[in-house]
């Protein structure tokens, strides 16, 4: 499970163990392709199924049957033939199909004929005051540490924002006798009359009853505002207020812990830095890439997968991991795709997958004020860098995020954008009358996660590698 | 801030915090066993020296950044703790040399 990859080359190479990295690794490797899977984490499971082989919350209803429905997928990529590498940071991928991988403090590269991205989500940046104190967290941190430690909050707890993740963490944190004070609802009211049309479409998905059955279990037990459309963190060091308006009704309450969350976005960092082309998407109010039906990318060879490839959840995750696995078996080894279920059957069961979130993607759009913040809110909070930063720059010149830069250093620490390009870019395009698209978003390259440049230097160099860069 | 499931029946793992013993469990990463820990384990960050605590704890936000067995700049939430791990609770910059 750990150590540097066996081999220098595979058929394919996979980046991401949740359910669209698994369900690709295991289908692939089953069609008897040679397979790697890397992974950042130290087991796998993604964010969706965290430490589902090492959790202490072992009473199954604690975490719900959707989280459990992993341990078979896991099961199948170890059974699978694939080499699967936990705890392997992936930090660069290029046209050529070669992936620079480091595992345990040394890095090295492997090609790979056809790679699939499954570099899954991460939670929309929801920049208000105050969201830098100690005690802001946000919701999937919360969950990550529910599922991999047992950990739950013991404190005056709040929980702010919207959407699914939100009820389900709120029913897992008092199933497991944790605290929560307060939930402030900040889904716009005009958003259940946008998402009626999507209504009937939802009501037949299987989210439907799930949603319900979560929020009545919640309600139960917790205060619930809704409408809430202002909000700020507030302490000295430390969070210990939260301030919000409902209505026309302002109110602070004393905090410990607050737990934001107003949706997932793609992970785009590793496949913008491949150069493959991302849109911004005006439902999902993020960048995602540009596919064709089998989830090939405009890179030859690479295939996005699951969440990063746009909003999908973790069914639709499996499903588009299987199909960007059956087209590299077709390509690779067209003789082997028929050991596979039919692209067919793959494409009935993603729009089966899909019901419903059409309602989901409207319901939840996160309100432009929780998006584009103001005054002294700070955007990027790797290099402390303020709204009023940004308009200041963009007062003086500055055109896009990559400008931006020279400027405020915004998107240059080490999160590299993650926490704040999205907020820059419609900040950007809001402030210049332009349209996200039109502003574009941070140049990634590799490395993109932070190494070491001993351990870049370590890395085995080629004869002709040493020519490129020697004078003389 | 966060307490211990009932459940949790995972075995203990010793790890050093700033100097003093904390007991984590086998499986939580640095910054979950930090947080668990109730002690004060603010970092500082290397702009302003301002306080923060990890905020998402998948690895993206790099408000973890914890100084482990002597290397600093480390994602404490990427991290499992081993028996003995010195953590130092990183206070601005990575120094040269750590």
């Amino acid at each position: 499970m750990n150590g540097t990859p066996k081999r220098d080359n595979y058929d394919v190479v996979v980046i991401g163990a949740g359910p669209a990295g698994l369900a690709a690794a295991a289908t692939v490797a089953e069609a008897g392709l040679s397979t790697l899977l890397l992974d950042e984490n130290a087991g796998a499971g993604g964010q969706v199924w965290r430490a589902i082989t090492s959790t202490p919350v072992t009473e199954r209803d604690r975490l719900g049957a959707d989280y459990w429905a992993g341990a078979n997928l896991v099961e199948a990529v170890r059974s699978s033939g694939a080499e699967i590498i936990q705890r392997a940071t992936v930090w660069s991928l290029d046209r050529n199909l070669e992936v620079g991988v480091s595992v345990g403090g040394a890095s090295s590269f492997v090609k790979a004929r056809r790679a699939i991205l499954a570099t899954g989500a991460l939670e929309r940046p929801f920049p208000i005051p105050g969201w830098t104190l100690p005690g802001v967290m946000t919701a999937g941190a919360a969950q990550t540490m529910l599922k991999s430690s047992g950990l739950v909050p013991d404190g005056r707890t709040v929980i702010a924002g919207q959407g699914p993740l939100l009820w389900l963490l709120a029913a897992q944190i008092l199933r497991l006798g944790g605290r929560i004070d307060r939930i402030l609802d900040t889904t716009e009211r005009r958003n259940y009359f946008a998402a009626l049309p999507h209504a009937f479409a939802f009501a037949t998905s299987p989210y439907f009853a799930k949603g319900l059955a979560l929020m009545r279990e919640v309600r139960a037990k917790v205060p619930v505002v809704t409408g809430v459309s202002e909000l700020a963190a507030a302490g000295d060091g430390q969070l210990a207020t939260v301030t919000y308006k409902a209505g026309s009704r302002r109110e602070t309450i004393p905090a410990e812990l607050l737990l934001l969350h107003q949706g997932v976005v793609p992970n785009v960092n590793l496949a913008m830095a491949a150069a493959i082309e991302h849109r911004w998407d005006d439902v999902q109010l993020c960048w995602s890439p540009v596919l064709d039906h089998d989830g090939n990318t405009s890179v030859d060879g690479i295939a996005i997968a699951g969440d990063g490839a746009g909003i999908g959840g973790a069914e639709s995750a499996i499903v588009r991991g299987r199909i960007a696995a059956r087209a590299a078996v077709e390509a690779l080894a067209p003789a082997s795709a028929a050991k596979l279920a039919p692209m067919a059957t793959y494409r009935a069961s993603l729009a089966k997958a899909e019901r419903g979130r059409a309602f989901l993607d409207t319901l939840f759009r996160p309100a432009r004020q929780f998006r584009i913040p103001s005054g002294d809110t700070i955007v990027c909070r790797c290099e402390e860098v303020t709204a009023k930063d940004i308009l200041d720059a963009v007062a003086i010149g500055a055109t896009g995020p990559n400008q931006l830069k020279a400027y405020r250093r915004s998107g240059m620490g080490p999160c590299q954008g993650r926490l704040c390009g999205l907020t820059v870019t419609e900040l950007m395009a809001q402030a210049r009358g332009k349209t996200p698209q039109e502003i574009g978003y941070y140049r990634l390259r590799a490395p993109v996660k932070p190494i070491t440049l001993a351990e870049l230097a370590a890395v085995p160099k080629t004869e002709s590698d040493v020519q490129a860069v020697v004078r003389g | 801030m966060f307490k211990r499931s009932d459940q949790d029946s995972r075995r203990p793992v010793h790890i050093v915090v700033d100097g003093a013993a904390v007991a984590a469990r086998e499986g939580d990463t640095v910054s979950a066993a930090l947080l668990a820990s109730g002690r004060d384990v603010r970092r500082a960050t290397a702009v302003s020296g301002a306080p923060r605590l990890p905020y998402c704890m998948m690895g993206v936000c790099f408000d973890c950044l914890v100084t482990i067995d002597g290397v600093g700049n480390r994602q404490g939430c990427l991290v499992p703790v081993a028996e003995g791990m010195q953590i130092e609770i990183q206070k601005g910059k990575r120094e040269i040399g750590r």
